[in-house]
C-alpha cells in the first residue's frame, strides 16, 4: 500500500530527509518515531504529495507521489501536526466542506459526517463553532476530517496528543478498527507506549535517516541484546546457587530471585529449570523481564551519529 | 472546464461564508455599501447647490460622476485587506496544510481564493453604486449616461481585480501577514496614483480616456493573475517559515546570471553583446511596433491640440541652440544622464507593471516626435526635413538604444508573468534583472553616450544647415 525507496528531501543546503525506505501493506500500522526536527513530518508530507521528493520515489495506494499528486492526495487521509481547523465554522459544516473537496456526494457526506461525529463523541457539538471546542475535541474533529473520505491510507501525526486518557483510548481503538479494516496507517508520535500498542512496525528516524526499523520485538532484540528473564523461588537461596548452565548468563541475584540472559530461551529454559530442580531449588515463577520501546528508542537516538542499524 | 472549476468554487463558497461570519469584515462592507453612498449623496446635493449659487454649475456636473467612481471604489478597498491575508493568514493560523493535502490542484486553490476575496467587496461596490444613483436621482434628478455607467462599473471591476490579484500574489509569496502588509504598499501607492489620474479624467470629463484606463488595468490585472498562478506552489507555501533577506544568495544568483559562465572579462565582452541581442530580438520588434503606435498617437493629438501660430519659430535658431548649451561639452553628460535616468525610471515602473508602464514612458518621446512633425508641417516645414534636421542624426543611434532598453524592460516584465520551472519568483526576478543589466551595460549606456555626442554637436549643426531660414 505504501512503498518508498531512497526518498529524500533537500531544502537549499539542508537535507531534511535522506534516503528513507518504507514498505507497508494493507492492515498494517507503522510508527514513525524520532526527535523533533528529525524529518518525520517532511516524510509524511512527501507521502501525501504536498512536498515533492528531491530524490527517490514513493507509491501510495498504487499512485506515484511525484507524477500523480492529485490522485495520491485523494486516497490519503492526513491528520496534520497542527489541526488547522476553521474556528468560525461549525463542526458539521467543516466535515461537510472537506467531504465535498474529496468529491463525496451530498448523501454520502451526511452519512459519513454523522457516523464520524458519533464515533468520536462529537454528535452533540455538530452545530457548535470549532473555536469553542476543547483541545481534545479539536483533535478528534481533525481525525474525523482525515477519515471523512474513508481513505485506504492514513498518515496521522500525533493522533492522541492533547487528549484525556478516555479520548486517547477511543482514538487508539479507532486506529485498531481501521487496521482491521485493511487500512495502511503511518503514525508519527512521541508516545512510545502508544506506538508499541498500535504498531506492527517501528521506524526510528534521526537527522533525516531511518536508523532502526523492524517489529517491536525485533528492535528490542537488536538494540538491547538477548532477552532477560527472572526466576523466583519458594525459599531463600542462602548461597546455594553457584552457577547456571553454560548457555545463559546470570545478570542479577536477590535473596529469592535471579535474573539471566538467554539468546535462545526455547532451548535454554528447560535446561535452566532442570538444573535448578537438581539443586533442590523450588521454582515459583519464570517470566521475561519487560523491556520498553523507550529503552530501544533512547538507545538508538543516543548512538553515534551516522550509525545505521537496519534490522528490518 | 466547469467540472474542473467546481472544487475552486467550493473554496470560494466556504471563504465567503467565513467572511460573513466575521463582523470585522462585514461591518466596513455594510457601512461602505449603505452609509457611505448616502454621505456622498448629501455631499453631491450640497456641492451642486453651493456652486450653482456662484454660477459654476460645471463643477457640480463633474462632481456627481466623480463621486460615483468614489462610491464604487471604497468597498473594493476592503478586498485588499482580505486578499492580503488569504494565503499567508491561513499559513499563520496553520489551517493551510489540511487544504493543501486535499486533491485540489494549485490552480483550483488559487482561483478559489481569488474569487472569494474579490466577490463580496465587488458586489458591495455595485450595491453602493445603486444606492448612490437612487439617492442622487431623488435629490438632484441626475441620471448617468449609460456609457459612463458601464465605464464606472468596468473601472470598479478591473480595479478590484487589479488590487486583489496583486494582493493574492503577495499573500502567496509572503512568509508572514506582517510582511504581506508591508509589501502592500506596492499595491496601495500605484492604486492611489491611478485614482488621482482617474479623478483628473473625471473632472476633465474626457470619459473616452477612461476606456484606456480600463484596458490598461485589465491587462495588468490579467498578467498579475497569470503571475500568481505561475508562481503559486504549495511546497513553497509550507516550506518557507521565516523572513530572511539573504543578500549573499541574491547577489550570487544575479552575478551568475550576469556573468553567464564566461571565464574572463574578454570572453564576456566578446560573446555577451551578441547573446544579449539574441535575447532581445523578439521584444525589440514588439517595442519598435509600440514606438510606431506612440508616434501615431502623437500625430492624432496634433489634430486636437494645435499650437498657436508662430509657436514653432525657427528664426534665431542658432542663438537659441547656443542658449540651450548645444555645441558645448557640458551638454554631453547632461543629455546622456537624462536619457539614462529616463530608462531607469521606465525600468522601475516596468518591474511593477510587467513592463507596461515602462513602455509607456519610452513611448512618450515618439508621441512628441509625431506631434511636432505634424505641427512643423503645419508651420510649413516638410516632415522629412524636420525629421532629418532634429531627429535622425542622433536618433539613428538613440532610437535603437531606447528600443533595446524597452526590449529589456519588456523581457523583465514578461519573466514575472511566465512560470519558471523549478525557480522561485525571487530567483526568476534576479535572473531577469541580470539579463536587463547586461543589455544596459553592453548596449544602452555606450549607445546613449554616442547619441548624446551626436545630439549636442551633429544634430544642431544639421538642423541649422537644413532649417535656418
Amino acid at each position: 500500500m505504501i512503498r518508498a525507496e531512497g526518498l529524500s528531501k533537500q531544502f537549499g543546503d539542508f537535507l531534511a530527509v535522506d534516503g528513507v525506505n518504507l514498505r507497508l501493506g494493507a492492515g498494517e500500522v507503522l510508527a514513525l518515531l524520532g526527535p523533533n526536527g528529525a524529518g518525520k513530518t517532511t516524510t509524511v508530507r512527501m507521502l501525501t504529495s504536498v512536498l515533492r521528493p528531491s530524490r527517490g520515489w514513493a507509491r501510495v495506494a498504487g499512485y506515484d507521489v511525484r507524477r500523480q499528486p492529485d490522485r495520491v492526495r485523494a486516497v490519503v487521509g492526513v491528520l496534520t501536526e497542527n489541526h488547522g481547523l476553521y474556528n468560525r465554522m461549525p463542526a458539521g459544516e467543516y466535515l461537510d466542506f472537506f467531504g465535498e473537496l474529496y468529491g463525496l456526494d451530498r448523501k454520502r457526506r451526511r452519512q459519513r459526517r454523522e457516523e464520524l461525529l458519533a464515533q468520536f463523541g462529537l454528535a452533540e457539538a455538530a452545530r457548535q463553532r470549532i473555536g469553542e471546542f476543547s483541545k481534545g475535541m479539536r483533535q478528534k474533529l481533525a481525525l474525523a476530517r482525515a477519515l471523512m473520505h474513508d481513505p485506504p491510507v492514513l498518515l496521522l501525526d500525533e493522533p492522541t496528543s492533547a487528549m484525556d486518557p478516555e479520548s486517547a483510548r477511543l482514538v487508539r481503538n479507532a486506529i485498531k478498527a481501521l487496521r482491521s479494516a485493511e487500512r495502511a496507517i503511518i503514525i508519527c508520535t512521541h508516545n512510545l507506549v502508544e506506538a508499541e500498542e498500535l504498531a506492527d512496525q517501528i521506524a526510528i528516524i534521526r537527522r533525516g535517516r531511518i536508523v532502526a526499523q523492524g517489529t517491536p520485538s525485533e528492535l528490542k532484540r537488536q538494540m538491547l541484546g538477548p532477552g532477560e528473564y527472572e526466576i523466583r523461588f519458594a525459599a531463600l537461596l542462602n548461597g546455594r546457587l553457584k552457577s547456571l548452565p553454560k548457555n545463559v548468563t546470570l545478570t542479577a541475584q536477590g535473596e529469592d530471585w535471579i535474573r539471566f540472559r538467554s539468546a535462545t530461551p526455547e532451548r535454554d529454559h528447560p535446561d535452566v529449570l532442570r538444573y535448578l530442580l537438581e539443586q533442590d531449588l523450588p521454582v515459583v515463577e519464570l517470566r521475561e523481564v519487560p523491556r520498553s520501546l523507550e529503552q530501544v528508542y533512547l538507545e538508538v537516538v543516543s548512538s553515534a551519529e551516522g550509525a545505521i542499524s537496519d534490522v528490518g | 472546464m466547469l467540472a474542473k472549476l467546481r472544487p475552486a468554487l467550493i473554496i470560494t463558497r466556504r471563504e465567503i461564508r467565513d467572511q460573513f461570519r466575521d463582523w470585522r469584515i462585514l461591518l466596513p462592507i455594510l457601512v461602505l455599501t449603505l452609509f457611505f453612498p448616502g454621505l456622498m449623496n448629501f455631499t453631491a446635493r450640497e456641492a451642486v447647490a453651493f456652486v450653482e449659487r456662484y454660477g459654476a454649475p460645471i463643477i457640480g456636473d463633474r462632481l456627481i460622476p466623480f463621486l460615483l467612481m468614489v462610491v464604487g471604489f471604497f468597498p473594493i478597498s476592503v478586498s485588499l485587506v482580505i486578499a492580503l491575508e488569504s494565503f499567508v493568514g491561513e499559513k499563520e493560523r496553520r489551517s493551510i496544510e489540511p487544504l493543501l493535502s486535499t486533491p485540489l490542484t494549485d490552480l483550483q486553490l488559487y482561483l478559489g481564493k481569488l474569487l472569494a476575496v474579490m466577490l463580496p467587496p465587488l458586489i458591495a461596490s455595485y450595491l453602493g453604486i445603486i444606492v448612490y444613483l437612487i439617492g442622487v436621482y431623488r435629490q438632484v434628478g441626475w441620471q448617468p449616461d449609460p456609457v459612463l455607467l458601464i465605464q464606472v462599473v468596468a473601472l470598479t471591476t478591473v480595479q478590484s481585480l487589479l488590487m486583489v490579484s496583486g494582493a493574492v500574489v503577495i499573500s502567496s509569496q509572503a512568509t508572514s501577514a506582517r510582511a504581506a502588509n508591508l509589501l502592500a504598499s506596492f499595491i496601495i501607492i500605484p492604486t492611489a496614483m491611478l485614482l488621482v489620474g482617474e479623478s483628473m479624467i473625471m473632472f476633465w470629463a474626457r470619459y473616452a480616456v477612461l476606456w484606456w484606463a480600463i484596458f490598461g488595468q485589465a491587462l495588468i490585472a490579467g498578467l498579475l493573475v497569470r503571475t500568481g498562478i505561475a508562481y503559486f506552489n504549495r511546497e513553497e507555501l509550507l516550506g518557507r517559515e521565516i523572513d530572511v533577506l539573504n543578500l549573499g544568495w541574491g547577489w550570487r544568483v544575479f552575478w551568475d546570471a550576469f556573468r553567464h559562465r564566461r571565464a574572463s572579462l574578454g570572453e564576456w565582452l566578446r560573446a555577451e553583446p551578441w547573446y544579449a541581442l539574441r535575447l532581445a530580438a523578439l521584444p525589440f520588434v514588439l517595442v519598435l511596433g509600440a514606438f510606431a503606435v506612440g508616434a501615431w498617437i502623437g500625430v492624432q493629438q496634433a489634430q486636437v491640440f494645435i499650437l498657436p501660430p508662430g509657436a514653432l519659430d525657427l528664426n534665431n535658431l542658432q542663438e537659441r541652440l547656443v542658449n540651450l548649451q548645444f555645441f558645448t561639452l557640458d551638454a554631453v553628460p547632461a543629455v546622456w544622464l537624462h536619457n539614462l535616468r529616463t530608462v531607469i525610471l521606465a525600468t522601475l515602473l516596468g518591474v511593477f507593471s510587467f513592463g507596461v508602464m515602462g513602455l509607456i514612458v519610452l513611448l512618450l518621446p515618439f508621441g512628441l516626435i509625431g506631434y511636432f512633425t505634424v505641427t512643423a508641417a503645419r508651420a510649413g516645414i516638410p516632415p522629412s526635413l524636420f525629421l532629418a534636421g532634429f531627429v535622425l542624426p542622433h536618433g539613428i543611434v538613440e532610437i535603437p538604444a531606447i528600443g533595446l532598453a524597452g526590449a529589456a524592460i519588456l523581457r523583465l516584465g514578461a519573466t514575472l508573468a511566465t512560470p519558471a520551472s523549478g525557480r522561485s519568483m525571487g530567483e526568476a526576478l534576479l535572473t531577469a534583472l541580470a539579463d536587463w543589466a547586461r543589455v544596459f551595460v553592453l548596449w544602452v549606456i555606450p549607445l546613449f553616450l554616442i547619441a548624446a555626442v551626436l545630439e549636442v554637436y551633429l544634430t544642431p549643426a544639421i538642423a541649422l544647415r537644413l532649417l535656418q531660414p
